[in-house]
């Protein structure tokens, strides 16, 4: 399938370790964490990359996102993807994953003749893969998330996803087009390839469309077209522990373990 | 703004729970929601609907009801056998759209997210997933979701004014099962399906699924993390000795050192054991929201500033390969002397 248009759909996100929380406001504090590609987008790239190896077509990055974002989408065309797609709009912003999808779907629409969507399994920075089926829903296309090996059948236009369920696994096939969410650590994915660095940097690789260029109804993007609200941030309920260090040999604390396990248990 | 294809006004005050059933038993994070789901219709006053989805699956209903249902909704036809997101979508909508309830909530499984994503979006309503709490307020007739975010600690709740069904996802183990009232009796309303086998386009090739681990109700439980190196023989030893059962964290899991369903946190299980043992754990808060609910928690760590000893009652800074085996042997003994 030469024609083989494949969108791998990649998320920047903040290092989950160098998010701060207010301890006085209670909020997050994003603006000094240094951004990532979604270390699960990448398994998502990987399973792509491996098709257009096999059978050829080409790869879109796409995401939505500010436009600083891009240094690191152009990575993805390092890795070797085609072209980067990125959805920009102040009016995004805010987005749950009602609006977020909405407007993933659109952007796959003005790519147009797209036949397999990649994602990953989840975002790191809280959400929960449920992007997925919600932008397969939008595009009314097929589904098969979690997967950790995928098959084409380049003639028959399906696809064969394996997941595993419930100390067991299963292989579903469905027509394309089609969206599939990949398990985190399904593969290795590449390093960028230092040889093309220069050519993934090409101004023409990359194309920004905001909200008046796509076909959006402005009541679904961003904070309108979101219908969750947090209404309220705590402190998470958890419980006071002892923090009771023990000390001594491997023997005497074994021996001070015993008597803790034979009480409780 | 977007609206949702039925509003407040229409919405009915029921709370609907997807059971997810497998080879006719229901999954035990269906009993936990429906659990959790009598105590806030109970609370408010509202009904508690499950919606049954299977093929010969109507005999479950009766567990339904002894677990808090008042009502069964049942989609029961042979195209239903075995999950295929496209048909259970179908079938899920209708009912909803037939019945309209307020609230509606799934176990956050492979399954249940699948159908929850997709659902969301065919009523155009929002979805809080992987809710750690729920709680319905009764004057406002209003879900809010606890979700734990970043940064350890921090829960957002999590609410739609103006959205119905208010749509929520539950990680198995977040709350407790209740206990069955073998008494309690309930209707089942029968859904006509409008089902054509051709309409659905996922062909399920090959499905093995085993017995499956339920490390939810283990009364011990052994974790090994990056810092065992993937000797979870050694896990199992200490486990098998006070009759407990082994986790994990994500690193070990990824590795393939051990089943993913043996992964304990955010996006694995929550489990409530009475004692929990950390081996080689640092503590990423995605982890400890799945031991937080232990009742003793005992952790080894050769870094004495690693987090999890905030989490901890018996803290050991101790390298888990000197432990472990002195814990072995001094219980090993004891079982000798038992048995004597
Ligand atoms: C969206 C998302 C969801 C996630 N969900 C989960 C989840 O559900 N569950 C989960 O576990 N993780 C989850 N993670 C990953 C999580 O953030 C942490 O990376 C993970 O929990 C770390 O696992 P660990 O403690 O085993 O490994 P590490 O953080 O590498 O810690 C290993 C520890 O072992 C100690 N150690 C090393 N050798 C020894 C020894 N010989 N004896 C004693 N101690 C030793 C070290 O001091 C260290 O503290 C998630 C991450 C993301 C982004
Ligand atoms: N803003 C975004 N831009 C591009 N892709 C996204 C975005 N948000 C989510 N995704 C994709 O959806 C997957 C699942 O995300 P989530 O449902 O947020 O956990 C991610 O791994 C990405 O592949």
């Amino acid at each position: 399938m030469a024609n083989l248009h494949m969108v791998v759909c990649l998320k920047v996100v903040p290092k989950p370790e160098e998010i701060r929380v207010d301890k006085k406001t209670n909020r997050l504090e994003r603006t000094d964490a240094r951004s990532e590609l979604n270390p699960p987008d990448m398994n998502a790239m990987e399973m792509a990359l491996s098709i257009k190896e096999r059978y050829g077509g080409k790869i879109s990055i796409l995401t939505m996102g500010p436009p600083y974002f891009e240094p690191l989408l152009r990575v993805g065309l390092a890795m070797g993807a085609d072209h980067i797609y990125l959805l920009s709009d102040r009016d995004f912003g805010g987005a749950d994953t009602l609006a977020t999808t909405y407007t993933l779907a659109k952007g796959v629409e003005k790519i147009e003749g797209v036949d397999l969507i990649f994602c990953g399994e989840e975002s790191s920075d809280g959400a929960t893969g449920q992007v997925p089926p919600g932008l397969a829903e939008w595009l009314d296309f097929n589904q098969i998330t979690m997967i950790n090996n995928i098959e084409l059948a380049p003639r028959k236009k399906t696809i064969r996803g394996r997941r595993e369920i419930k100390a067991g696994h299963e292989i579903l096939e469905v027509p394309l087009p089609a969206v599939v969410s990949v398990a985190v650590a399904s593969n290795e994915p590449r390093f960028m390839d230092y040889r093309i660095k220069d050519w993934a940097f090409e101004e023409e690789r990359m194309t920004v469309w905001s909200k008046d260029d796509l076909d959006v109804d402005a009541e679904y993007i961003g904070v309108s077209g979101s219908p969750t609200i947090v209404s309220d941030l705590a402190q998470a309920a958890t419980r006071e522990r002892k923090r009771e260090f023990l000390t001594g040999t491997p023997e005497e604390i074994a021996d001070k373990l015993k008597v803790i396990l034979q009480d409780a248990l | 703004m977007v609206a949702s294809l039925y509003g407040v006004k229409q919405a009915k005050k029921a709370i609907w729970i997807f059971l997810e059933q497998e080879g006719g038993k229901l999954e035990g994070v269906s009993l936990e929601l429906l659990d959790k789901g009598r105590q806030m219709a109970d609370n408010a006053n509202w009904s508690l609907v499950g919606l049954l989805i299977g093929k010969d699956v109507s005999e479950i209903a009766d567990e339904a009801f002894s677990y808090g249902a008042d009502v069964v909704v049942l989609a029961d036809d042979p195209l239903l056998d075995v999950f295929t997101v496209d048909a259970y979508t179908q079938v899920t909508y209708d009912a909803i759209m037939e019945h309209k309830p307020s609230v509606f909530l799934l176990g956050a499984t492979p399954n249940g997210r699948d159908l929850a994503g997709r659902l969301a979006v065919r009523v155009r309503t929002g979805l809080n997933a992987d809710c750690t709490n729920l709680n319905l307020d009764k004057k406002r007739g209003i879900l809010v979701s606890e979700v734990t975010g970043f940064g350890g600690g921090i829960a957002a709740l999590i609410e739609m004014q103006n959205h119905r069904p208010q749509m929520a996802t539950v990680r198995p183990g977040v709350f407790p099962p209740g206990e069955p009232d073998k008494k309690r009796k309930g209707k089942v309303i029968k859904l006509p399906i409008k089902l054509e086998a051709d309409t659905i386009k996922t062909k399920v090739v090959e499905r093995v699924v085993g017995e499956g681990v339920d490390l939810t109700q283990v009364p011990a439980l052994v974790v090994g993390g990056r810092g065992i190196e993937g000797d979870f023989g050694l896990m199992r030893e200490l486990a098998g000795l006070i009759g407990g059962d082994v986790g994990a964290t994500r690193p070990p899991v990824d590795d393939g050192y051990i089943e993913r369903e043996r992964q304990i946190g955010q996006t694995g299980v929550v489990c409530r054991p009475k004692v929990s043992i950390n081996c080689g754990v640092s503590g990423a808060f995605h982890f400890v929201v799945g031991v937080q609910e232990s009742d003793i928690v005992i952790s080894i760590n050769t870094d004495q500033e690693a987090p999890i000893f905030d989490f901890t009652d018996y803290c050991i800074v101790g390298d888990v390969f000197e432990i472990i085996p002195a814990l072995t042997a001094a219980l090993s003994s004891v079982k000798e002397l038992a048995h004597g």
